[in-house]
C-alpha cells in the first residue's frame, strides 16, 4: 500500500490547488477587512437581523425538506430493497433518472409547472377553479429541494437496507416480534447509517442552496445561501460573504460530525455528491 | 414420546416449475430428535421453513398439537428456529440478542437477566453477555443463536444445518452439546442436515429425503443397516451396490454367483438392488471365499484400511483394520445377514444418488 502512495499525487495536487487553497482564501477573506487587517466583523455579520432571518429560514426549509425526503424515501427504499429483482432495478432507475438531467433544467421545469400562468394554473383555469399562488413561496423552495435531493436520500437508505439479510428479519419474527416490532427493533436501528448519510446529503446542499431559491423563490424567499451569493456576485463584499460562509460551514461540519459518529464506515455517503449546483 | 406433536399432511410446494415437496406427510413426536437428511435441493430446508412459518405450502396442512397452524405468522408459532445463516442482531449486545424474545413478551428486567445468565451458561458462554457479537468467533455466534432460540422454552426447536459453517472439531463437539441441550431442556428437535454422519450421531429418528419425497424413516441403525432403496443405501455411508436377481427367498444372484441371504418376500427370479457395506466384505483365502478377486489398491484411512478388490468385473470396496497388500489374490466372503436386498426403484428419486 505504502509504495503506491505516489499514485495519489495527482489528486493531492488537485485538492491543494482547488480545495485547500480556496478554503484558505475564504478563511483569509472572512477574517480580514478591505485593508487586509484582521477583524471578527465579517463573522459577526451573521448576527445582523436580516442574516439571522435568512439563516433561520434556511435551517427551517432545509430541515423540512430533509424530513419530507426521509418520509418519502424510507418506504420506497424498503420496497426496493425487498425486491432486489429486475423490477426493483427498474423502479430504482425511475428515481435515479432525474439525477441524470441537468440540475438547472430540472428546476426550470418546476418553474413552468408552478408559474402564475404555468401548467398547473392553466389546468385549474380550464377546470374553472381559482388559480393559486405556487411559485415564489417557501413551499415552492422546499418542493425544489425535495425534488432535487430525494435520490440522495433513497440511495444510501437502499444500500443499507438491501444489506440486511432477510433471514435476520425472519429470525426476529420467529422470536415473537410482529412486523411493526421487527421494523422498530431491527430494521430501523440497522438502517441508521443510511439514514444519517441521507440526512446529511440532503440537509447540507439544501442549507446552502441559492439556485433553487433564486428560481423557485424569485427573490421573495431569502435564504443564507442567497445572502452569501449576493455578497459575492453583486459585489457587496467578498469579506462579509466569506465570513458568512465560515459560519455556515460550522453548521455543515456539525452535521458531518454527526455522520462520522454514526456511520464510521461511510457506507452511504460515497454515493452522489458531485454536479449539483 | 408417543403423541404426535407436529403433523404435516400432504405438503406440496413448487417453485416456478420445480417441485420441491411432493405430497409430503410426516409426524414428529414429543421430545423426539428428528433429522431431515438429504442432498441439497431435496426439499428439507423448505419443509423446515414451512414449519417455521416463513413459507406457505401450495397445498397441505401443518398441525401443532392437533391445531392447524398452516396460516399462522412465525411470531405466533410455538416453535423457534436456529438459522443456517448468521442471523445475529449485530446492533445489540450478546445479552440483548439472547433476551430478544423475552423483551418482546414484556418479561420483567430482573427475570430477563436471570434467564439470560442461565441461557449463556447452557451454551457455555458464561460472562459473554456484555460483548458485542462482532467480537465473537463463528462457533460462539452460533451458540448465541441457539441460546436466543431456546431462552423462551419453545416446544420445538427447528435447526437448519446449524453446524455447517463450523470446522470439523468444533462441529463434533457441538453435536454432543446439542444432544446434551436437548436432554436438559426436553425440547423436541427437528434438525436439517445433508451430513449423514451428523444425522446418524444425533438423531432418534432419521428421515431420508430426496426429490421432495420421503425415502425412508427409521432409527439411525435401521437407516444404515437396512436401507430400503438404492438412494438411501448410496446416500448413507459407503456401499457396494449391485443390480442383482432374487432367485428365491434367502438366495440372491450377484454378478452371476448365488449368495445366501436372509431377505424374503422379493418374489422369484425378480430383479432387485443389493447393498453390501464395505466393512461387511470379508477378505479371506482365495479358496475359502464365495468368489475370487485381486486387490487393486489400498488406502490407509486412519482407523481402517480401504481395499479395492476387482472380482467378477466389479470393483468391490472392502474395509478392514487388517491390511491386505495390493496384488494379493483373495476370496470374498459375505455373511448372509449383511446382504441387504432392496426393491428396484420405481421413481427417479429412489435411484442411487451418484447416478441420479
Amino acid at each position: 500500500m505504502r509504495r503506491r502512495s505516489w499514485l495519489a499525487a495527482p489528486f493531492i495536487l488537485w485538492s491543494a490547488a482547488f480545495i485547500i487553497i480556496p478554503l484558505l482564501l475564504i478563511v483569509y477573506f472572512g477574517m480580514t477587512d478591505g485593508d487586509g487587517a484582521f477583524t471578527w466583523s465579517n463573522l459577526a455579520a451573521m448576527a445582523e437581523v436580516d442574516n439571522l432571518k435568512a439563516l433561520g429560514l434556511a435551517l427551517l426549509l432545509s430541515l423540512s425538506a430533509t424530513l419530507i425526503c426521509l418520509i418519502l424515501a424510507y418506504p420506497i427504499a424498503m420496497i426496493l430493497a425487498e425486491r432486489r429483482t429486475s423490477s426493483g432495478t427498474l423502479i430504482a432507475m425511475l428515481f435515479i433518472l432525474p439525477m441524470w438531467m441537468n440540475f438547472l433544467l430540472r428546476t426550470m421545469a418546476w418553474q413552468t409547472l408552478l408559474e402564475k400562468n404555468g401548467v398547473i394554473n392553466t389546468l385549474l383555469h380550464v377546470l374553472r377553479l381559482p388559480s393559486v399562488t405556487l411559485i415564489y413561496t417557501p413551499s415552492a423552495v422546499v418542493l425544489g429541494m425535495v425534488y432535487n435531493f430525494l435520490p440522495f436520500m433513497i440511495l444510501p437508505l437502499y444500500t443499507v437496507l438491501s444489506k440486511i439479510d432477510r433471514d435476520v428479519l425472519l429470525a426476529a419474527r420467529d422470536l415473537g416480534a410482529g412486523p411493526w416490532q421487527t421494523f422498530l427493533r431491527i430494521t430501523l436501528p440497522l438502517s441508521t447509517p443510511g439514514m444519517i448519510s441521507g440526512i446529511t446529503m440532503v440537509f447540507v446542499p439544501s442549507l446552502t442552496t441559492f439556485v433553487i431559491t433564486d428560481m423557485l423563490g424569485g427573490g421573495k424567499v431569502q435564504l443564507i445561501g442567497n445572502t452569501i451569493e449576493q455578497e459575492f456576485i453583486q459585489g457587496s463584499s467578498w469579506h462579509v460573504g466569506s465570513g458568512l460562509s465560515l459560519i455556515l460551514m460550522i453548521f455543515v461540519l456539525i452535521s458531518m460530525a454527526f455522520v462520522a459518529k454514526y456511520d464510521p464506515q461511510q457506507s452511504g455517503s460515497l454515493i452522489g455528491g458531485g454536479g449539483r449546483e | 414420546m408417543n403423541n404426535k406433536l407436529i403433523e404435516m399432511r400432504s405438503i406440496s410446494k413448487t417453485y416456478h416449475t420445480r417441485t420441491v415437496l411432493d405430497d409430503f406427510s410426516l409426524y414428529v413426536r414429543e421430545n423426539e430428535f428428528l433429522t431431515l437428511l438429504g442432498p441439497s435441493g431435496c426439499g428439507k430446508t423448505t419443509l423446515l421453513r414451512i414449519l417455521g412459518g416463513f413459507e406457505t405450502p401450495d397445498s397441505g396442512r401443518v398441525f401443532f398439537e392437533g391445531k392447524d397452524i398452516t396460516d399462522l405468522a412465525p411470531n405466533k408459532r410455538p416453535l423457534n428456529t436456529v438459522f443456517q445463516n448468521d442471523t445475529i442482531f449485530y446492533h445489540m449486545s450478546v445479552a440483548d440478542n439472547i433476551a430478544f424474545s423475552l423483551k418482546i413478551r414484556g418479561v420483567s428486567r430482573a427475570a430477563i437477566e436471570d434467564e439470560v445468565e442461565k441461557a449463556l451458561h447452557l451454551v457455555g458462554l458464561d460472562g459473554y453477555g456484555d460483548r458485542m457479537p462482532d467480537t465473537m468467533s463463528g462457533g460462539q455466534a452460533q451458540r448465541v443463536q441457539i441460546a436466543r432460540a431456546i431462552i423462551s422454552r419453545p416446544k420445538v426447536l427447528l435447526l437448519d444445518e446449524p453446524l455447517s459453517a463450523l470446522d470439523l472439531k468444533l462441529r463434533q463437539s457441538m453435536q454432543y452439546e446439542l444432544i446434551r441441550l436437548k436432554e436438559e431442556l426436553g425440547i423436541t428437535f427437528i434438525y436439517v442436515t445433508h451430513d449423514q454422519e451428523e444425522a446418524l450421531t444425533m438423531s432418534d429418528t432419521v428421515v431420508v429425503i430426496n426429490g421432495g419425497r420421503i425415502q425412508q424413516i427409521g432409527r439411525p441403525e435401521d437407516i444404515y443397516n437396512e436401507p430400503q432403496n438404492a438412494f438411501t443405501a448410496d446416500f448413507i455411508g459407503d456401499g457396494n451396490i449391485f443390480d442383482a436377481l432374487m432367485i428365491r427367498d434367502e438366495l440372491v444372484n450377484i454378478l452371476g454367483t448365488d449368495f445366501p441371504c436372509v431377505d424374503v418376500g422379493f418374489g422369484q427370479n425378480n430383479p432387485v438392488d443389493v447393498i453390501i457395506r464395505p466393512e461387511d466384505v470379508e477378505l479371506v483365502d482365495p479358496d475359502k471365499g464365495t468368489i475370487r478377486g485381486v486387490v487393486t489398491s489400498v488406502l490407509f484411512r486412519g482407523v481402517h484400511y480401504e481395499m479395492d478388490v476387482l472380482a467378477h468385473g466389479y470393483h468391490w470396496m472392502a474395509r478392514s483394520t487388517r491390511m491386505v497388500p495390493e496384488g494379493t489374490e483373495v476370496g470374498i466372503m459375505i455373511d448372509p445377514f449383511n446382504i441387504q436386498v432392496m426393491h428396484k426403484p420405481t421413481r427417479p428419486d429412489q435411484e442411487t444418488f451418484t447416478h441420479a
